[in-house]
């Protein structure tokens, strides 16, 4: 069976987030006020086949954790869903 | 005969001939090891060289870890042998787990290229052996991502364990701790962001380059003979 994977890497809490904090200065300048606490980050999709969600959700998580993101600095969150 | 330097070359990479010259400057041989090679033989020491491996793509050396010839190089730092990263090397090596750390985007989120003054702050590395505690190196760096980054216990342990090998006087990217060059925690392992291959020429503004390549190359003879 084929699942649709979303994995989302963001920095860890507390590391630097240069791409951040100038994505926030940089809103002002365009008229915009009140948006704060930008995080960058990145997004991958991929399709993934196993027999079931939970051999899914694992093999996405192990992508993820072994390429997808640095540990040291990022987290990964993984979402799975049966494929369309 | 000087020893035999491997300096690895992966798709991408662009120092490997100014890091090759430096190194035969300094009495080695350097012998270019392309990235899909299995096995390091009849090599002494290795250096990945500055540029973009793989392009770079996902982050700095995140894939270039997987290039076949990482397994031996590894396997070749694990039994002690000298091994160099230098730039986009160091965040090779950090991807790789050779190095604790890793390498984050600079902190004014600029690309730096200019010289940068710099502090010996250990002489165990391989790379450091020669030079005295508190020597002053001028030697330029040329990155994007090159502010290291560690949680509190790594930095800590690599303060006590000796491994902060080069410290910037000046912070010029928000590294931590103003880390410009670490190793592992016997010294034959060595990661730094500046590129001492390009200040190694009697004809280049500062020949601080040469110091450290002299001393790695010395590191190496005293190991191999």
């Amino acid at each position: 069976m084929n699942y649709s994977a979303h994995v989302e890497v963001q920095l860890r809490p507390g590391i630097a987030d240069p791409e951040g904090a100038t994505i926030e200065r940089a809103l002002p300048a365009l008229g915009f006020t009140g948006v704060s606490q930008i995080h960058a980050g990145r997004s991958f999709r991929f399709v993934i086949e196993a027999p079931d969600e939970k051999v899914a959700h694992a093999l996405a998580s192990e992508v993820a954790t072994r390429l997808l993101a640095n540990p040291v600095i990022e987290v990964a969150t993984v979402a799975i869903e049966a494929a369309r | 005969m000087g020893p035999r330097v491997g300096v690895v070359v992966f798709p991408g990479t662009n120092c490997d001939y100014d890091i090759a010259r430096a190194l035969e400057w300094q009495g080695a041989s350097a012998v270019p090891i392309w990235h899909s090679e299995t096995s390091l033989v009849n090599i002494d020491a290795v250096v990945l060289p500055g540029g973009f491996a793989h392009g770079d793509y996902l982050r700095p050396g995140a894939l270039a870890r997987f290039s076949p010839i990482m397994d031996a190089v590894c396997a070749f730092a694990y039994e002690g042998r000298a091994v160099l990263g230098i730039c986009n090397g160091f965040q090779i090596l950090t991807e790789s787990g050779l190095l604790p750390g890793a390498l984050q985007k600079n902190r004014d989120l600029r690309f730096l290229c200019k010289p940068v003054e710099l502090e010996v702050t250990s002489t165990k590395s391989v790379l450091t052996r020669d030079c005295a505690f508190g020597d002053r190196l001028e030697i330029p760096i040329n990155h994007f991502s090159g502010a290291y980054v560690a949680d509190e216990e790594t930095l800590a342990s690599l303060r006590a364990n000796d491994q902060v090998v080069l410290r910037y006087v000046t912070n010029p990217n928000g590294s931590s701790d103003d880390i410009a060059g670490i190793s592992n925690v016997s010294g034959n392992v060595v990661g730094l962001m500046p590129h001492p291959e390009r200040v190694a020429h009697p004809l280049s503004y500062s020949q601080d380059g040469a110091k450290v390549l002299t001393s790695f190359v010395n590191a190496v003879l005293s190991h191999a003979r």
